[in-house]
């Protein structure tokens, strides 16, 4: 075991991945010579040179369709978009051509390309620099998405996305990149299709991701001082969600609160929900309930933005107002 | 009032103070009171349904017939026979 | 403005479910009004306001599990000037609103509750919800199906925590006297004749009355022991001891039962125990007993060794009523007899007295038409 950051584990799935595979490089805006905006390439120009360490031009739409035609060529590209606020510049190339040219082909073509981009809210970058979109590229067929929300994660879920046939977008969020924590000596690979309870319990089924996770199992530890024992599952994968975890989890504790930083309305929340209710109903005990952004584009100042976000104490507040005087 | 009127008519009014009460399983020949764990209140209460429900009275020591299924029956159709007020 | 807070209805209860709200805001109330109905492991009691004035303001929705002491309701007093309410709590962070406004609780299942119920064969209807929104949930069904199978089970540990105390803290002493019951049956049953099927006593009215006046000569046995010392009782409060139909034994008291006619008693015994066996009782009739009546009745055994119900001092009980050889007038002759026995708190009386205490209740049952 050594102690390490989400940030360091990025950067060595990275090195691991251009290690292994000569088909494998980066490609983004100041990934090379800056290090990465978040400094999870940082070291790598010097170690695998330019021509696997590619700095774009400022062209969201450019560098995500030269990465698309990279992979239809062969290559395994990784193309970081700074974050998903600028993500929707390349929403046509991500949504028309990397998740369609497979279908479109009649199966001729794959794309295996691989999308990192940073995403959330949190540290006061305001309305147009603090979306959760995950839940917008989760409705999209063609394209499998996954939130790494430890380190675990960070580290082994970049490979087996390389690996897959098809576009994978990985989010990566913002705050999390300073997370400290241990990683075993030979950490690899993990899957990216199944959901993990990272806290048993038997009183309700807290359901997150991403940044999210770590307010919920904050969340449950407050609950538990209370005599609630919260059972949290990660998520993990996005599209596809791993039903099977989730309505385990929900016949267990017949009740749920599904933890999302998107906007409540047509939220990753929202489909979740109806899940549950399509496959569980006859467990449920009380109604879904969902702890989500406020409706409001994300505030600038802290408080507001704090006030704004999913935070630890409306997690328990929810999950009490489902106990009814259980509580 | 047919026989079996006069049983619905005594297992309803036992009913009301015994509302656990298992028609099935109650023997109708051994005194119910043993079998439906009733006291002298419960008795008292069912006998003042059974008079309400009937409407006729009946004399405190007449209460004694009415410890059966089989033997209230019998009772309440001689009662029920015989002209009013006697 | 005085808050009114859950009252404790026994000695071990730590919270109550509101049920539902007899009187609503603005209404006035008096002493003695009825305000709620709050379920406890004894069943739904009634509780009373004893302060009179006007509702400002209920603090507690239907559903909701209250602590004892804490406050259920604003009751604004005689002169007190309306809004005088304390500002209520700063609410806590804001959570997502709930969608569109529910109607009333009543009714509402969730759907686990409502298939567990069907597994176990369990009526809904009638059943209280403590789920959110006052719904009823699976721990409502499953606490209702155990009341159901072991209704006793809750009830059996209060009980069992009070005669616990009862025979750890008070030092019980036992006295015993037969009494010959013929003259009291005689008149009893003649009475009887009389009266209308409808408005037929009970032997049992006898006993208590004849308890009930015989406290007048030795109050020594009416009251409770509190705070290191016995404290005599001006009311006569004795406690019935009612059992219940599915297990479980309860004992309502009927308030100045001295001073009530023997068909008053009696029909204060009969409304006394079909609300204890449906779950109408009021608090004041559980908190206020001075002293305990238990008969075994009919089908009891020949005499009972009554324990002492904290925090009284003496309990008085009657065995089954059988018919032995007595001697009447010099000869052998059948009689209808009955043991009464008395269990009383050394501390506050000795033998000598509990003697004639159960001398001074024969007396009386001997003339009967003095009761």
């Amino acid at each position: 075991m050594s102690a390490t950051s989400y940030r360091e584990a990025v950067r060595a799935a990275l090195r691991d991945a251009l290690a292994r595979d000569p088909r494998v490089f980066l490609m983004g805006e100041d990934v090379g010579r800056y290090g990465g905006s978040y400094a999870c390439s940082k070291g790598l120009l010097d170690e695998f040179g330019p021509e696997r360490i590619r700095d774009t031009p400022l062209s969201e739409a450019g560098f995500v369709g030269a990465g698309i035609g990279a992979a239809l060529g062969g290559m395994r590209p990784i193309v970081e978009i700074m974050t998903v606020n600028f993500s929707l510049l390349a929403l046509d190339q991500i949504v028309n051509n990397a998740a369609t040219i497979r279908h479109m082909s009649g199966g001729q073509f794959n794309i295996p390309l691989v999308i990192r981009m940073a995403t959330g809210a949190g540290r006061q970058l305001a309305a147009q620099h603090s979306h959760s979109f995950e839940g917008w590229y989760a409705h999209v067929p063609g394209i499998r998405v996954v939130a790494p929300a430890t380190l675990d994660d960070a580290r082994g879920m970049l490979w087996t996305a390389i690996e897959d046939p098809n576009p994978v977008v990985i989010f990566e969020h913002a705050t999390l990149y300073n997370l400290e924590g241990d990683l075993p000596e030979g950490a690899g690979a993990v899957d990216i299709d199944r959901a993990r309870v990272r806290r048993a319990g038997r009183d309700v089924s807290l359901i997150a991701y991403g940044g999210s996770l770590h307010k919920a199992m904050t969340a449950a530890d407050r609950l538990s001082a209370e005599g609630v024992e919260a059972e949290v599952i990660d998520l993990r994968s996005l599209r596809p969600i791993d039903d099977a975890t989730i309505m385990a989890s929900v016949r267990k504790t017949h009740r749920a609160v599904v933890v999302d930083e998107g906007w409540r309305t047509g939220s990753l929340a929202a489909e979740v929900s109806a899940r549950i209710t399509e496959q569980a109903f006859y467990d449920l005990d009380a109604p879904v309930a969902r702890v989500c952004t406020e409706e409001v584009p994300i505030p600038y100042p802290k408080h507001l933005e704090d006030a704004a976000l999913p935070q630890p104490e409306k997690i328990v507040t929810s999950t009490k107002a489902l106990m009814g005087s259980h509580a | 009032m047919t026989d079996e009127e006069l049983r619905k008519a005594v297992l309803t009014a036992l009913a009301s103070v015994a509302p656990e009460l298992d028609e099935a399983a109650l023997a109708p020949g051994k005194s119910f009171r043993d079998q439906l764990d009733i006291d002298s209140m419960d008795f008292l209460n069912y006998v003042i349904a059974l008079h309400e429900a009937l409407r006729i009275e009946i004399p405190e020591a007449d209460q004694r017939h009415l410890t059966t299924i089989n033997d209230a029956v019998a009772y309440l159709r001689r009662r029920l026979s015989q002209p009013t007020g006697s | 403005m005085p808050e009114f807070r859950m009252p404790s209805l026994g000695a071990d209860m730590e919270a109550g479910i509101l049920v539902e709200w007899l009187k609503k805001p603005g209404e006035r109330v008096s002493r003695g009004d009825v305000i709620a109905v709050v379920e406890t492991q004894k069943g739904a009691i009634e509780i009373e306001v004893f302060q009179p004035g006007t509702i400002e303001r209920q603090m507690v929705q239907p559903g909701q599990k209250v602590a004892v002491g804490a406050p259920m309701a604003l009751i604004r007093g005689e002169g007190e000037a309306a809004g005088a309410a304390p500002a209520p709590a700063a609410p806590a962070a804001p959570i997502p609103a709930p969608p569109a406004a529910l109607g009333p609780a009543a009714g509402r299942v969730s759907p686990a509750a409502r298939r567990r119920a069907t597994e176990l064969g369990l009526d809904l209807a009638g059943l209280l919800g403590s789920g959110p929104g006052g719904a009823v949930g699976l721990a409502d069904v499953e606490a209702a199906a155990a009341r159901r199978t072991q209704p006793a089970a809750a009830m059996r540990e209060v009980i069992g925590a009070a005669m616990a105390r009862s025979k750890r803290e008070i030092p019980h002493y036992y006295l015993g006297h037969t009494v010959d019951l013929e003259p009291a049956l005689l008149w009893l049953e003649a009475e009887n004749l009389k009266r209308p099927v409808a408005e037929r006593m009970l032997y049992g009215v006898l006993l208590l009355k004849a308890v009930a006046l015989a406290l007048h000569e030795y109050p020594e046995f009416n009251g409770v022991w509190s705070g290191g010392r016995f404290q005599p009782s001006e009311q006569i409060n004795p406690g019935v001891a009612v059992s219940l139909r599915q297990g479980g034994l309860i004992a309502p008291s009927i308030n100045g039962a001295d001073r009530l006619t023997l068909p008053q008693l009696m029909a204060a015994l009969r409304d006394l125990v079909r609300r204890a066996r449906v779950g109408g009782l009021r608090s004041s009739e559980l908190s206020d007993s001075t002293i305990t009546v238990t008969s075994l009745g009919e089908q009891g055994s020949e005499s009972v060794y009554p324990v002492i119900y904290p925090p009284q001092v003496a309990i008085v009980g009657f065995g089954a009523v059988a018919t032995r050889p007595w001697v009447v007038d010099g000869a052998i002759a059948p009689r209808r007899v009955i043991v009464s026995s008395l269990a009383a708190d050394h501390r506050v009386s000795d033998g000598h007295r509990g003697a004639r205490f159960l001398a001074a209740i024969t007396a009386r049952l001997r003339e009967p038409d003095r009761l």
